[in-house]
């Protein structure tokens, strides 16, 4: 039901306000963001003994772009199934982005989300197929009753049934005796004396509906936001429906921690993606042939099944073999492939998908658009696989896509789900176009700079799950949170409380509270957005030089300097909003100082300065990082493998973890008796 | 027929904007959807045991918990936007079919 206009009534907002006013607590750990990998690391450090606080813009029995529900368990090179070694598949994924991923937290991920799951199964996650119903699968084990995914071979990939794990989770909070607070809006990290580059020591925010202040002190800090949306595509209305990460992800953890002084990497990183654009179609909700429909079977108009192949091009018949490795490989990673986004990869490394050059083959005569995924024409194992236990309980699509689909007649067994490339542009998955370009929506992107323990240069401050530069995944989310909320606790026993800067807290509450006092002829925060994402399609977008950034920058401090100030909120949950777009006009200043600091363009990247067009040239071949320093930005780098040795860097903080939060359940256990 | 009809002028209202249905013979208004929701689009309605109010239809995102936590089937729905039904073409008769 909508606000009742038509009898002419104004509604008063349903809350009671106190703006101003200030609620004060402290913790041992504060968690930032109560999605996927807030809450695993709240869980992680409570079970150490620490006090532990959860401050969540959303809700957190749901929030997280995992919070709907996950499909794929990635990357779990420590389960029982397992052919291959953490070391591998870590050092695999590091390589297959000409080693533009963090090797630490991948790492963490690849050797610990099996034991993450296993911890998920103890908290009454549904992780084995314990009804029988995927009996004699081929990606089934008949022992252990776990299903697996992409490469039945070597079996590193999970299928779980994961819509419920974030309730589950929260419930674990209560507990655990975590202090949740659900519907604040995190707006500053506090430093010690209030200066950037200081010891962290808590964090403030506003509460969405109150508009009251809200101020925690802790001794360590774990910051788990996602990344920033809505910095090249803002569509006023139609902003949900397509999106792969919730409309509120605003990059608010990567504005506050760099103007706190924290180091960024791989800023400058963005790329095409459908689950950008407005226009697409909800994420695996229409007929493709990746990830949740991995290893569906595309055909044409008249029924002609589009061909298969390897990363050389060899045909893969039948789709058996489209879930084996082909000679060449020991193992794949991942399939499906994207003809409009073209990933340099490695092809030891890629699994088997459609044919790259379908579009040229259509347009010769071969094919007849419109193509389909043929359900009905899949073994009944894949077919109850795909739109079964992966439509859902993947993020968002059990109810808009399964529930909505079915109810309106949709028959797996029966029927063929349209897709939409070739149509509006082109690609295996959806069609895009050039400026509809994401930071972070998918893929591997940059992000907060942290060493084995997961900690930003900021002392005190942790990070965990996408936040992280050059980290991936549900999984990731999962095993780094877990990690990172042990670490934090375990720093906070060997500190002291620090002391909050009141003036840092005066002045933060001046900028948060200040859009309340705008008079409503300024842009609104839509409209603020919306000029943002305009700035970064024309001059940070497919293609980049000196002079282009040189205007985005330009107009981007215009915003800041002469729009910002003007935008104005009326209730509590505007104000939200409007902060929200402070963040992103922060987060787009901090992408292109990025793109203006690397001179040379990358495949791996999809980095195209024209004026510097020589592709991924040795020299430039290292991690950009970028911090602020007063007015200016100090940009500095690192080696590409700088994080050294993989095994001798985990296994011992590892250890540490665990003995940690196996005396404090012990502990528990002995005081219960 | 003399009878004067009563016009309101208002803005023109956003697009689209029923992201989800309540059924009002169902739901008995506890806002279980309005606590899980992941971007606050709902307010309580100011009647008791009636269904939320959707103050900001245009900030869904379409995830669903709104509907799989509802304790009280067919209270609500998703209702998907018009301009984004996929269709689907049945293999043995070659029908068409939409959202």
């Amino acid at each position: 039901m909508n606000v009742p206009h038509e009898s002419g009534t104004v509604l008063r907002w349903p809350y009671a306000v106190r703006y101003g006013t200030e609620r004060d607590y402290e913790a041992d750990v504060l968690v930032i963001g109560g999605g996927i990998a807030g809450v695993w690391a709240a869980i992680a450090a409570a079970s150490t003994g620490a006090k532990v606080i959860v401050l969540e813009k959303a809700a957190t029995e749901r929030s997280g772009a995992g919070g709907p529900g996950v499909d794929h368990w990635q990357w779990a090179a420590d389960n029982p199934g397992s052919r291959i070694s953490p070391e591998e598949l870590a050092q695999a994924l590091v390589d297959n982005q000409g080693g533009y991923r963090s090797g630490i937290s991948t790492y963490i991920q690849c050797a610990s989300a099996w034991e993450t799951l296993e911890e998920m199964e103890r908290m009454g996650g549904k992780i084995r197929d314990t009804g029988d119903e995927f009996r004699g699968a081929e990606f089934r084990d008949e022992k252990t009753k776990l299903l697996y995914a992409y490469d039945y071979t070597n079996r590193f990939v999970l299928r779980v049934w994961g819509h419920n794990f974030k309730p589950l989770m929260r419930e674990q909070c209560r507990r655990l005796g975590i202090r949740v607070f659900d519907r604040v809006a995190v707006t500053s990290i506090l430093t010690e004396g209030g200066r950037p580059g200081a010891r962290v020591v808590g964090a403030a925010g506003v509460h969405c509906h109150s508009g009251a202040y809200v101020a925690v002190r802790a001794k360590a800090v774990v910051l788990a936001t996602n990344r920033p949306k809505r910095i090249w595509t803002f569509s006023s209305e139609l902003r949900g429906i397509t999106t792969f990460r919730p409309p509120s992800c605003s990059g608010t953890g990567y504005a506050i921690a760099y103007r706190a002084g924290a180091e960024f990497a791989m800023m400058e990183k963005s790329m095409r993606s459908s689950f950008a654009s407005p226009y697409a179609y909800p994420p695996y909700g229409s007929g493709n042939a990746i990830n949740t429909w991995y290893p569906c079977t595309i055909v044409d108009a008249n029924g002609k099944e589009v061909p298969w192949v390897d990363a050389w091009g060899r045909p893969v018949s039948g789709v058996a073999a489209r879930c084996r490795p082909v000679e060449g490989q020991k193992f794949f990673i991942m399939g499906g492939g994207s003809s409009s986004q073209p990933h340099p990869g490695l092809p030891q490394h890629l699994g088997p998908k459609p044919i790259p050059d379908l579009e040229a083959r259509m347009l010769a005569g071969e094919f007849v658009p419109p193509f389909y995924a043929d359900l009905a024409g899949m073994p009944e194992m894949e077919r109850k696989a795909i739109w079964g236990i992966m439509v859902g309980n993947e993020g968002k699509t059990r109810i808009p896509v399964m529930k909505t689909y079915m109810a309106s007649g949709f028959d797996p067994e029966r029927d063929m789900l349209q897709s939409y490339d070739f149509l509006r542009g082109h690609g295996m998955r959806e069609p895009v176009l050039p400026q509809e370009r994401t930071f972070g929506e998918q893929g591997v992107c940059g992000g907060m700079l942290v060493d084995w323990d997961l900690m930003s240069n900021l002392p005190g401050l942790f990070g965990a799950g996408d936040l992280l530069f050059g980290g991936q995944d549900h999984s990731h989310a999962a095993a780094s949170g877990r990690f990172a909320g042990a670490r934090a606790a375990l720093h906070a026993r060997r500190s002291s409380a620090g002391e909050v800067s009141l003036e840092q807290i005066e002045r933060e509450k001046k900028r948060v509270y200040a859009p309340l006092a705008c008079s409503a002829a300024g842009p609104d925060w839509k409209e603020l957005n919306a000029a943002v994402a305009r700035v970064m399609q024309n001059y940070c977008s497919e293609l980049k030089n000196a002079e282009l950034l040189s205007l985005a920058k330009t107009w981007l401090d215009d915003l800041q300097a002469n729009e910002v100030p003007r935008v104005s909120a009326g209730d509590p949950h505007q104000l939200m909003r409007v902060l929200e777009v402070h963040d992103i006009v922060t987060c787009a200043q901090m992408i292109v100082s990025a793109c203006e600091a690397r001179k040379a363009s990358s495949a791996y990247l999809h980095f195209n300065r024209r004026d510097y067009p020589q592709m991924d040239p040795a020299e430039w071949h290292k991690w950009l990082v970028i911090r602020k320093q007063g007015e200016d930005v100090a940009v500095s780098d690192r080696p590409i493998a700088f994080w050294g040795d993989f095994e001798s860097n985990y296994r011992p903080r590892h250890a540490e973890n665990a003995a940690a939060m196996a005396s404090a359940s012990q502990a528990a256990s002995r005081a219960a008796a | 027929m003399d009878e004067e009809t009563i016009v309101y002028a208002l803005p023109n209202r956003t697009t689209p904007g029923n992201p989800v249905l309540f059924d009002e013979a169902i739901c008995d208004g506890c806002n279980r959807c309005l606590t899980v929701c992941l971007e606050d689009v709902f307010i309580p309605n100011p009647q008791k045991g009636k269904p939320p109010l959707i103050l900001h239809p245009d900030e869904c995102w379409y995830c669903g918990p709104c509907v799989d936590d509802c304790p009280l089937p067919g209270a609500i729905r998703l209702n998907h936007p018009l301009q984004q039904r996929v269709r689907w073409k049945r293999k043995d008769s070659g029908g068409h079919f939409r959202v």
